[in-house]
């Protein structure tokens, strides 16, 4: 049993601690450099577009391992529509929602496909992939646009000031240090922590089951920890990125969604077995259309992040953004096969990307070793899920058999 | 007397819960046909499973003794190099490959890197000739018919060297004429000094080809007949096959007063959805009525999950035809949501398969067919479904250490029950019991007895399809017979059999 606790737990944070040794390993191969202020900023910023993307790419995944092949061309279509808009001197809100909508679009289009005439996923992205690459070059005419809009790159996350800005600065002595970002991460942390309490008591007084005190306050206490050093260090540079904001609201929703809507709940039941899920009078058909209709609204969204960040759009933008997304989705412990997976793996497997991008790029890796070692990654993380599987499906015998005789002696 | 080629000795074989096998003898002679009969889930498939060494070494307890030595087989492909080959019930041949490829899948000639096609052919051809086929083996597997199929099968298996060969329920998927064919084969491969062991239903090829017939009743052999010596009559093998004595293995039901009637369907037909020209459910008519538990028996295929599923919102099936009346009220349901709506509920033989997810929580699976109730909008209100996932586990007596519990961990007795939780919260006014105790242990089924009862007390119509006799005749008030697609019979539970019941089946089976 002793055994089987710490193959429980090694499954649940191996890819946690993963992430922490690669921080480490990185920290001492710059000399230090990888965890300056400015360069977690860079982490934030630059790999917003895996944090929109992994989201999406995990509902497709979760109904069966599906994947969207497409969502790097969509992010190209959308944005580059965007940017005509922008430079056109029309109202950034305009653009915004044109890019909405075109992300709609390509999701409503992918969701009919795939869910009412039934061409396999793979297929039907696939095309997208072509298709929608092709649309985003002969709508640009082949040419790149830029974006100047001030109040648009300022509140996507483009630009030299792309930050909350200070309202406490008058307060207090004057320094560069961003008094707003520091409050904001402690105010956070402390909500978090009282919110944990406040939820542990109640379920407590209703009598379910909660985890024990002890690893309750640990955990606790870790991401208090993280919170406030990452509030700190971005405090130190310029302040919080509006990009996180944005980040941080997209993966909120999906969270909800996933774990405490009727959505959600059948996205995994149409994953896990879909037969089961239509017989229960679930139209698995809508599921897999939303979930191909939300994928497309998110690839809309990382386009008009991706055209603020670059100040512009080009017609070879996005390319390869769908790997990276699904790469975050399966290092976040997804199964290929549907039915597992939720948001705060994508949130560790794409801040895992991140990290060894950036910590590679300061420690003058090649570019091409780079993507060498990020394959590496992602087969290292599916190859421990695997095995952490076996392992427990070994237990899950014992455990039957378990109950089983506990049964026969009650 | 002839020689002995197996003798299977004292096998017992026992998984979690359940003692499948127990204590079981088996001796079949050189140049013999053997035959095996027993009702669903005697155990005639998992003692031929342990011979083929599927159940490897070690998993059982007892001796297989085969051409005269001890032999310890770990996977199939050692008892295949003994001579030992089983064709399975369920054709295993790839459609859209030739005979020729299937027959030498996994055993191809030629070297690993460079795979003898000429001689796979000619190698095939000569086999093909061996079961009568005058096919080229380049035909593809799908151009050729389920009876071809079958022969193919057993052409494959003689091109394994076979000394032993054991057939599953060869004729469970042939017409009558395809079905006769194979049995004078196995008669000629028998004269050509062929042993071989046939599992079937079907008693009246058995008593037609077999030299000797093995009974296998709850796990146990209880007689083996000679066909020269002893009286070989289909009547004679049911009294073996159904001889248990019925105690008190069925609660009884009081005060359950049967009303109107709830549910009917009339002239319901329903063609297979591959092979859109047959008929797996032929012009039915069946009515349930308030608190009352309808069983409908039938051997396996014989259209009973077919009816039920298609009646569930068309969840299986083309071409239905027929009406539905429901509460007095004449409906069509397109799917199963519909259905669930309207308060049918069809509980499914399958739970892995089509029932559970089984990489979710026992509370999950229990709200899945219901989650409106749970929600508003489309927001879950997860304190309500942990109550009510609670109270189905305390009201089921399922045995789990807590609600969040995934259903794969769970023993086939309790996700039986997480099963039935997910149904009854459901609502509906019918249910439709699928096979609701295959698998799973006597304890567990006496519970789900009880379940039934609680059911038909508090006023639901329960249609309980089973193909175990006793089962039908202690739990239902009427049953139905069914047989190839058809209704054959319908008497009440009190003037039943189990022996009146077969003759039934029987009786239509030789008319067909």
């Amino acid at each position: 049993m002793e055994g089987n606790k710490v193959v429980n737990f090694l499954r649940k944070y191996m890819m946690l601690i993963a992430t922490v040794v690669v921080i480490l390993v990185f920290y001492f191969l710059t000399g230090g450099k990888s965890l300056l202020p400015q360069n977690i900023n860079n982490v934030i910023s630059q790999n917003a577009y895996v944090f929109v993307l992994g989201t999406g790419m995990l509902l497709c995944i979760l109904t069966g391992g599906n994947i969207d092949l497409s969502v790097g061309s969509v992010v190209c279509l959308a944005g580059g529509v965007g940017a005509i808009i922008l430079e056109k001197n029309l109202p950034w809100p305009i653009a915004v929602v044109a890019m909405l909508v075109m992300g709609l679009l390509v999701g409503l289009w992918h969701g009919f496909w795939i869910a009412y005439v039934k061409v396999p996923p793979f297929i039907a992205t696939l095309v997208g992939m072509l298709a929608f690459r092709g649309l985003a070059n002969i709508i640009m005419g082949g040419y790149a646009y830029q974006v100047s809009d001030p109040a648009y790159l300022s509140i996507f996350g483009g630009g030299d000031n792309c930050y909350v800005p200070d309202f406490l600065a008058g307060i207090g002595p004057a320094t560069e240090f961003n008094k707003t970002c520091m409050v904001m991460a402690v105010l956070i942390a402390a909500g978090y922590a009282v919110f944990t309490f406040i939820n542990r008591t109640r379920l407590i007084k209703k009598g379910y089951k909660v985890d024990s005190l002890v690893s309750q306050i640990i955990k606790t206490v870790l991401i208090v920890a993280v919170v406030i050093w990452i509030g700190y260090k971005l405090a130190n540079y310029k302040g919080i990125p509006t990009v996180l904001i944005w980040i941080a609201l997209v993966l909120g929703v999906f969270a909800y969604i996933t774990t405490k809507t009727t959505l959600g709940r059948n996205l995994y039941a149409v994953g896990g077995n879909a037969k089961a899920t239509r017989l229960s009078g679930i139209d698995t058909r809508k599921v897999m259309f939303s979930a191909y209709t939300l994928m497309g609204v998110l690839s809309g969204f990382a386009g008009v992040l991706n055209i603020a960040r670059l100040m512009g759009s080009q017609p070879t933008y996005g390319l390869g953004y769908e790997m990276d997304a699904i790469a975050a989705c399966f290092i976040g412990g997804a199964s290929a096969y549907g039915g597992t997976g939720s948001i705060g793996g994508v949130i560790i497997g794409a801040a895992l990307m991140g990290i060894i991008n950036q910590g590679m790029v300061i420690a003058n890796t090649p570019p091409n070793y780079q993507t060498v070692v990020k394959g590496i990654v992602l087969v290292l993380a599916v190859f421990f899920d695997v095995i952490m599987q076996m392992r427990r499906k070994g237990s899950k015998k014992k455990n039957a058999n378990a109950v089983e005789n506990g049964g026969a002696k009650a | 007397m002839a020689k002995v080629l197996l003798e299977m000795k004292s096998i017992t074989k026992t998984f979690p819960g359940v003692k499948a096998l127990d204590n079981v003898n088996l001796r079949v002679e050189e140049g013999e046909i053997h035959a095996l009969v027993g009702e669903n889930g005697a155990g005639k498939s998992t003692l031929m499973n342990v011979l083929s060494g599927i159940y490897p070494f070690g998993t059982y307890e007892g001796d297989i003794v085969y051409d005269g030595e001890v032999c310890e087989f770990h996977k199939i492909k050692d008892s295949e190099k003994k001579g030992i080959v089983i064709i399975h019930q369920e054709l295993a041949l790839i459609p859209y490959m030739t005979i020729g490829e299937n027959m030498f899948l996994g055993n191809e000639q030629g070297k690993k890197y460079n795979i003898d096609w000429n001689k796979t052919y000619a190698e095939a051809d000569k086999y093909l000739a061996m079961v009568g086929l005058t096919e080229s083996s380049k035909t593809l597997i799908k151009d050729i018919g389920t009876g071809k199929q079958q022969l193919v099968e057993i052409a494959k298996a003689l091109a394994k060297h076979a000394k032993l060969l054991i057939l599953d329920e060869p004729t469970s998927s042939l017409n009558e004429t395809d079905s006769r064919a194979l049995l004078d084969l196995m008669k000629k491969l028998k004269s050509e000094g062929m042993t071989m062991i046939i599992i079937s239903h079907k008693l009246n090829e058995v008593s037609y080809v077999a030299d000797h017939i093995t009974v296998v009743r709850d796990g146990s052999t209880i007689e083996t007949l000679d066909a020269k010596t002893d009286d070989i009559s289909e009547a004679r093998i049911i009294k073996g096959m159904v001889g248990r004595e019925i105690t008190d293995r069925f609660p009884k039901r009081h005060d359950c007063e049967i009303g109107d009637v709830m549910m009917e369907v009339k002239n319901w037909t329903v063609f297979h959805p591959e092979f859109s020209e047959r008929k797996v459910v032929d012009d039915v008519s069946i009515n349930v009525r308030k608190g009352e538990v309808v069983g409908i028996y039938g051997l396996m295929g014989a259209g009973r999950t077919e009816l039920a599923m298609s009646i569930f919102g068309r969840s299986y099936g083309i071409g239905i035809s027929g009406s539905l009346i429901l509460k007095g009220e004449e409906l069509t349901l397109k799917n199963p949501r519909q259905a669930i709506k309207a308060g049918i509920a069809y509980v499914t033989e399958d739970r892995k398969g089509n029932g559970l997810v089984l990489s979710n929580s026992i509370k999950v699976n229990t709200s899945l067919a219901n989650l409106d109730a749970l929600s508003s909008g489309s927001f879950i209100d997860k304190d309500k479904e942990y109550l009510v996932a609670e109270e189905y586990v305390q009201k089921l007596k399922t045995k789990t250490p807590s609600v969040e519990q995934l259903v794969g961990n769970l023993s086939g007795g309790n996700q039986q029950k997480v099963l039935l939780a997910k149904w009854m919260f459901a609502d509906p006014d019918v249910l439709i019991l699928d096979e609701p105790t295959r698998g799973i242990d006597v304890g567990a089924k006496y519970e789900i007895y009880c379940i039934i009862n609680d059911l038909a007390k508090a006023g639901k119509s329960v249609i309980m399809i089973s193909s175990e006799l006793p089962e039908v005749i202690g739990m239902s008030d009427r049953i139905y017979i069914m047989n190839q697609a058809k209704i054959v019979g319908e008497m009440k539970a009190s003037d039943a059999t189990q022996e009146n019941i077969m003759a039934c089946i029987v009786k239509s089976g030789s008319e067909a």
